[in-house]
């Protein structure tokens, strides 16, 4: 059954980049040669030398509703999201809340919604936008406001902690034991794939934003904290093994994934961690308190 | 009257030196409480964008002498010989467990142990390495494992202003706000350590991330602590445009070619031996004379550059070692790397000078410590060759650790807690939200920070006048004390305008230490190149320059200057 679950996942993974036109397959690099090219042509054929940046406020502590503001951006042929924002915020209005950092990916300061979809600004090239005028950005859906643009991270964080992601081993710590303290675990080229895709994890956030589930289950932990615990799980040099499984083998844990997919399909670092949920029932099928009570609820709220 | 918060410990900085520096010192007592306090939430510190490696002594027929050779050779002699060993000696220990805590190294195909590979400026290839994705797979693997410490506590988004300190001029805590809400805090702490990073965003072409920032080292030098070697800024030499995103040297340790506009491996004539994996400060030097000379291209952002060439590595090569950079190049410049040559330019990427430490990391105040970039303990003297920033970060984030928390268990078995400065409290309120928070000004705060950037990228770059830098000097002054120092978003929570208004306050004070310490030192050094001066003066300038803070804006910094130290390297020519 679990396998046949994970051919589907696997199709549907194809379908995806089929869709989307990229090419997974050669390391997960989502190529877009539009992006840096000259400015784009608007539909009705003229170059485009600005765009509108619609952007979400609010300030949650002073008034719980929330407006947009529209903000006239200059464009330049590479000219990300997150370049716009500055640019707004350090010339049009200083008050625009933004997180952000390292303006290439690596960091998962600046995820937000980008015309509705969970992105990282700095990973968003506005000429990716041929067709719109206007260009929405609202906060990730999912985590509670600060301010504007900003989410709080703190529940997210607790689940990736609660997923206790860090290698069990008494010899985990080097100065600890009675091995020479300059030796290593060693690990062969599979060993490592096996949860290396998982590692390229950078909690920004996407996912847990497009998680349908978190969205009504706010004590799940979500396709982040999962595929993290998948990730310490398949690591040969983690010893934790069964116990590690039973952390998220509850109620709101691991069975309330219905696989809808759409954390793989907005993870900017081709994590895929619908998959790595998928592999970790994989495991749990054979001692699982919950799986079938679950399933089987599951089952009726699907019919 | 400010809340108060009661730490054993607070680490300032949340990188690579101040998350190791949060394990060491909690597994030296887990009854120790230490706060990590970081102006960014705790993993997304600028460490994440190290690329290439993290060098150190593994294999069988590498040994540490050579490490060191190559460590203090690549420093042009200025390092503290006694600092560059212990560097060497400590850092084999670290890779091991960082293995042990998760870290995917790259491994042997043969075997499965850790693999290393060619980096600039070495004798043998040693750099560590985990794809192209170093420093943030050390991030990860360390903000992971500090998650399994329960006195470790992180304070995301805590901007510090201020180090306090009392009576006897002990280190006795900071002054924050907490971004979220806007409340201003002291923190108080037996012992600290700051670990803030570079402040490489004080050029506008910057490998760096928008948060680095020199608040850290600010704060050190309005607290009257010395900054050492601020004159010696290291630029990269392949940074790609118009972003100044960072391609990482293991692209030439991998094989990658630079070539000119008339398709010459250029570098065989300034480094006939190393080529392309010469130290960068002479890799930089090479590019910019074939800028001057005429045989760059131009660029489409308007400025001249060269290319680096990688497609002969072949996809297989590339797409395993390399993946990170290539997905930069298709995304950032619309270049894949495997099919086509990658226009690049030499870009400000670190910064050898920081908060004068000792070997220890002891900074001259009594409990308080520095690690990592934000630190100069002499390293890297004038020039760091690359993939040992991150095993600076990763052996002083060790030592600083253990030696704070021994120093902290030692004061709480005598009791000795001393109290906060109130005055030094109110001083502080006043600075920011008198001087800043309700500042005037008619100049936009961020057109001046431009300003500011793009005279430090015009007067203080690779090759250096004294012209040149006299001026930037006088332009940095007359910007730091016109009229831009305002806040226009009057919201206490999140309040990033206030906090960029603090950062680029920062950004002057450290730029201007960094122009008056490249125009004192008359000689030609590591990065510090001056046209006057072409030649290394041993005889007048084999010594650290140190700057102190003047007392306020108005007043010049205070340079000196203090010895290097030797073990039983001589200083020679260098070559590559």
């Amino acid at each position: 059954m679990a396998n046949n679950i994970i051919v589907k996942l696997k199709r549907l993974n194809r379908r995806r980049e089929s869709e989307r036109g990229e090419n997974t397959s050669d390391g997960n690099i989502n190529k877009n040669h539009d992006s840096n090219d000259k400015p784009k042509q608007n539909k009705k054929g003229k170059l485009r030398d600005k765009i509108v940046l619609k952007v979400f406020r609010i300030n949650y502590t002073k008034d719980k509703s929330h407006y947009y503001d529209e903000f006239e951006i200059p464009l330049q042929k590479s000219t990300t999201v997150l370049d716009a924002l500055i640019y707004a915020k350090s010339y049009l209005d200083n008050s625009i809340a933004i997180r952000y950092s390292c303006r290439m990916a690596s960091c998962g300061s600046c995820g937000m919604r980008i015309n509705g979809i969970p992105r990282l600004a700095c990973y968003t090239n506005l000429s990716e936008f041929e067709e719109e005028d206007t260009i929405t950005c609202d906060p990730l859906a999912n985590f509670p406001h600060i301010r504007d643009l900003v989410t709080d991270f703190t529940q997210f964080y607790d689940h990736h902690k609660q997923m206790k992601p860090y290698i069990h081993n008494e010899n985990a710590d080097v100065s600890n034991t009675r091995q020479s303290p300059l030796s290593e675990f060693g690990q062969s080229h599979e060993d490592v794939e096996k949860y290396l895709q998982f590692s390229y994890c950078i909690k920004c956030g996407l996912c847990y934003s497009a998680c349908p589930t978190v969205a009504t289950d706010t004590k799940f932990p979500g396709p982040q904290a999962l595929s993290q615990a998948y990730r310490y799980y398949i690591d040969t040099r983690d010893v934790m093994d069964r116990d590690r499984l039973k952390i998220i083998d509850d109620r709101h844990g691991i069975w309330r994934c219905h696989f809808a997919g759409s954390c793989s399909k907005v993870c900017p670092k081709g994590v895929d961690p619908a998959l790595g949920i998928q592999l970790l029932r994989d495991q749990m099928f054979s001692f699982s308190k919950h799986e079938k009570k679950i399933a089987r609820e599951l089952g009726r709220m699907n019919r | 009257m400010t809340d108060t918060i009661f730490y054993d410990i607070i680490i300032i900085g949340s990188g690579i030196a101040g998350l190791r520096a949060a394990i060491s010192a909690a597994s030296e007592d887990n009854n120790l409480k230490i706060a990590v306090i970081s102006k960014v939430q705790v993993m997304r510190s600028h460490s994440v964008s190290a690329e290439g490696g993290t060098a150190a002594v593994i294999q069988e027929d590498d040994n540490l002498e050579s490490h060191i050779y190559d460590t203090i050779k690549g420093s042009d002699y200025l390092a503290d010989q006694d600092v560059a060993e212990r560097l060497v000696q400590k850092i084999p220990f670290e890779i091991y467990q960082l293995e042990h805590w998760g870290m995917p190294w790259s491994r042997k195909k043969e075997d499965g142990r850790i693999d290393q590979r060619w980096f600039g400026g070495y004798s043998y290839p040693r750099a560590t390495y985990a794809q192209d994705r170093v420093g943030f797979f050390e991030m990860q693997t360390l903000y992971d494992t500090c998650l399994k410490y329960e006195n470790i506590h992180f304070f995301n988004e805590w901007f510090c202003t201020a180090i306090l300190t009392s009576d006897n001029d002990n280190f006795c805590g900071v002054t924050a706000i907490e971004m979220k809400t806007g409340d201003f805090i002291k923190f108080r702490a037996l012992a600290g350590i700051i670990c803030t990073g570079g402040a490489g965003r004080i050029y506008s072409f910057s490998t760096y991330a928008y948060s680095s920032t020199p608040d850290g080292l600010d704060m050190a030098y309005r607290a009257g602590l010395a900054l050492k070697d601020m004159e010696f800024v290291q630029f990269h030499p392949t940074g790609i445009l118009p972003s100044g995103i960072l391609i990482t040297e293991g692209a030439r340790g991998e094989g990658g070619y630079l070539i000119n506009n008339k398709g010459e491996r250029f570098m065989k004539k300034y480094a006939p031996n190393k080529l392309e994996l010469a130290s960068r400060d002479v890799v930089s030097r090479g590019m910019m004379k074939e800028l001057e000379e005429g045989r760059g291209f131009k660029s489409e952002a308007g400025v001249d550059c060269l290319k680096i060439d990688l497609t002969h590595l072949g996809m297989e090569k590339i797409q395993e070692r390399l993946g990170g950079i290539r997905e930069i190049g298709i995304k950032f410049s619309g270049v894949d790397i495997a099919e086509e040559s990658i226009q690049i330019r030499p870009v400000c990427h670190y910064m050898m000078g920081g908060i004068h430490t000792d070997i220890d990391g002891a900074t001259e105040m009594n409990g308080l410590w520095s690690a990592g970039e934000a630190a100069c303990n002499s390293t890297h003297g004038a020039n760091r060759l690359g993939a040992n920033s991150t095993a600076e970060c990763l052996v002083w984030g060790t030592i600083t650790g253990q030696l704070a928390a021994r120093y902290a268990l030692d004061r709480k078995s005598r009791k000795s807690q001393s109290s906060i400065d109130q005055q030094e409290v109110i001083n502080e309120e006043k600075r920011i939200y008198d001087g800043i928070f309700r500042g005037s000004g008619q100049l936009n705060p961020y057109e001046v920070r431009m300003e500011l950037t793009n005279t430090m990228d015009s007067n203080a770059h690779v090759f250096r006048t004294e012209r040149g830098l006299a001026e930037g000097l006088k332009k940095v002054r007359d910007l730091m004390r016109s009229k831009w120092k305002h806040v226009n978003d009057t919201a206490r929570e999140y309040n990033t305008n206030f906090i960029n208004v603090m950062e680029i306050d920062s950004m002057f004070r450290i730029a201007e230490v960094v122009l008056l310490c490249a125009l004192n030192r008359h000689e030609s050094r590591g990065a510090h190149a001056m046209v006057e001066y072409p030649k290394r003066d041993d005889a007048n300038f084999m010594k650290h320059s140190l700057a102190y803070f003047g007392g306020s804006d108005q007043n010049d910094p205070k340079t000196d200057w203090c010895p290097v130290t030797f073990t039983h390297y001589k200083p020679e020519e260098r070559h590559y």
